[in-house]
């Protein structure tokens, strides 16, 4: 059967190379040879492997060099490119538009992580306690809203928040309370898109966090109670702290997230009002495609991930330096 | 007693969270039968008089059905070259020794952290200039179609495929293409049934690449319809746009009911053992 395969396959390249001439020559030149050895003994590996790096190559590694050029010119996506040195990212230091859609991705990552994260380990350790029923179900349900497209999602929420006539104001004033601006107001419409990204994320971060306490031995947090812990007690000194590791995973996927945010923002608020959800993607985007400037764009776009990359790394600073166990 | 009290309270709590996470595609569900009108006197939960007028105006004036056949053609294509080129990379990672072996696997995880956003403006140009694939489904297939979050999910699999059975092949004269086809194929086969999922849901609800790719009409998907169908400022469609929302919506909450458990624990499956 396997033989087979091999006849309809034909030659194989360790038949075809034997063959090759210059042989004789490669082995003259010994390092030479041995890379070229090296790579025929494991051909099969690193073709299997050739996809990705090829594809990354031409798709991520080349219009990152592209962008750089990019960046030098004033393009409007068509015509001739005009050099202009530095001058982006001239302008680009003085943009208080890019850099207010920076500042509004970091304000919305501290209005919704710190409650996502929270509530994830809690509905992960209610989970993971075992005695509720039905587990399947309820873990079913708060994932549901992963999977679900967020440009539906977008104009679902945009719909229940509405001001006069969403569904959630109606609840409001049932309960005698006064309308909220959901999505009119400054600080209202970063909180509605947190809440999306909760209701979007919960689901998500607490299997994480399941899969993480499912590692943690229970004798540890029996034997905490055995001495004399309350659950709570048990709960903050040995599950979180034994949990640590997983939710800085956690935590560096958020940032991540937040600052990689369009679609929501995009479709629940446009950037509104007032750019006060206006994200970085967004910007990028609609310098691109609105403004037709692409060189600027490209400078905005390494900024961005100059900015990105600084963050990850303050941030792993901050938590090796503060990590219990050292 | 203090227990019994603790139990109802979280019983309580989950549930209710439970309603709050199902609420919008319920409310997404109602509206799409409700007339215009009705979506914004809006008190009421079921609609008061329930009609298809938004799905008629959906598949008759939107086209939606050859938006549905587009995301889903590209969705299927785009899974099984990316499924099977994740299978490839995370077998040779998973039980190959080579050099540099370390090095090109840090690497690629590292490459996940590098947002979409970065590249987004160089590689529309290239497809614009370099390839001419705007309006087609080239674009929304074939960067993607090796990723790292796949090989990297496809390795965890592929480790539990015992060394012997490879090694026994070898010596039966097996080709290692043969071997990869015949022997690891079906021994993994859920991990391919899971990546699988998980890249026909994130093709069918992706939004940004199709947006900046698929302009003509009769190439969109069904989010980019969606995002269309928005209409002039102030008197946006709610009520076409709920009956697409629930379009989008249900193919993919089907599959993940039925294939749920499998699901959720193959997306998060990455987290933790790595």
């Amino acid at each position: 059967m396997l033989n087979g395969l091999r006849h309809r396959i034909g030659r194989l390249p360790s038949e075809a190379s034997a063959a090759r001439p210059g042989h004789a020559l490669l082995a003259a030149n010994p390092p030479l040879a041995r890379w070229r050895g090296a790579i025929r003994r494991h051909r099969w590996p690193l073709l299997f492997v050739s996809p990705f790096f090829v594809l990354f190559a031409i798709f991520n590694v080349y219009p990152i060099l592209f962008s750089f050029w990019l960046s030098l010119h004033d393009w409007p996506g068509l015509g001739p490119m005009e050099m202009v040195g530095l001058a982006n990212y001239a302008e680009l230091e003085h943009d208080s538009i890019f850099w207010n859609s920076m500042l509004n991705s970091a304000l919305i990552f501290f209005i919704y992580v710190p409650v996502m994260t929270f509530l994830a380990i809690v509905l992960a350790s209610v989970l993971n306690a075992g005695f509720l029923k039905l587990q399947g179900l309820w873990r079913a349900l708060i994932f549901m809203p992963n999977i679900t497209s967020m440009v539906a999602a977008g104009y679902t929420f945009r719909l229940i928040l509405d001001k006069d006539s969403g569904a959630l104001n109606h609840a409001l004033a049932i309960l005698h309370m006064s309308a909220i601006p959901w999505l009119d107001d400054v600080w209202w419409a970063r909180i509605s898109l947190g809440l999306l990204m909760i209701w979007a994320w919960l689901g998500y971060n607490t299997v994480i966090m399941l899969a993480g306490l499912q590692t943690i031995p229970k004798e540890l947090v029996e034997a905490a109670k055995v001495d004399g812990a309350t659950a709570v007690q048990a709960f903050h000194r040995i599950t979180v702290p034994l949990l640590r590791p997983v939710i800085v995973f956690s935590v560096t996927l958020s940032i991540i997230g937040t600052f990689s945010m369009f679609t929501e923002p995009y479709i629940l608020t446009r950037g509104g009002p007032i750019r006060a959800t206006q994200t970085p993607v967004i910007q990028i985007f609609s310098t691109t495609f609105t403004d037709l400037r692409f060189g600027y764009a490209a400078a905005q776009s390494y900024i961005y991930l100059a900015i990105i990359v600084a963050i990850t790394l303050i941030q792993f600073r901050i938590v090796s330096r503060s990590d219990p166990v050292r | 007693m203090t227990q019994t009290a603790t139990r109802a309270v979280i019983y309580v709590s989950v549930i209710g969270l439970s309603l709050l996470m199902v609420f919008p595609f319920l409310w997404m569900l109602s509206s799409s039968f409700k007339p215009f009108s009705e979506i914004f006197a809006g008190t009421s939960f079921l609609p008061q008089h329930p009609t298809l007028v938004n799905y008629e105006s959906l598949f008759q004036q939107s086209s939606a059905l050859l938006k549905l056949w587009n995301s889903f053609y590209i969705a299927a294509s785009a899974t099984a070259i990316s499924v099977f080129l994740c299978a490839l990379g995370g077998y040779a990672f998973a039980k190959f020794r080579f050099p540099g072996r370390g090095f090109l696997f840090s690497f690629m995880l590292g490459s996940m952290a590098l947002p979409f956003a970065v590249v987004m403006v160089p590689l529309f140009v290239m497809m614009r200039s370099v390839f001419h694939w705007i309006d087609t489904p080239w674009p929304l297939i074939v960067p993607g179609a090796a990723n790292a979050f796949g090989i990297f999910f496809m390795r965890q699999y592929m480790l539990s495929v015992p060394d012997e059975m490879l090694d026994a092949a070898r010596v039966d004269g097996a080709s290692e293409i043969g071997i990869f086809w015949r022997i690891v194929m079906p021994t993994t086969l859920p991990g391919w049934i899971s990546l699988s999922i998980i890249f026909f849901m994130s093709s069918w609800n992706n939004f940004l690449w199709p947006l900046t790719i698929l302009h003509s009409e009769s190439v969109q998907t069904v989010p980019v319809m969606l995002n269309s169908l928005q209409g002039p400022p102030g008197r946006t469609a709610f009520d076409v746009l709920m009956a697409g929302s629930v379009v989008s919506v249900l193919p993919m909450l089907l599959v993940f009911l039925i294939l749920q458990r499998r699901l959720v624990a193959g997306i998060t499956s990455g987290a933790v053992k790595g």
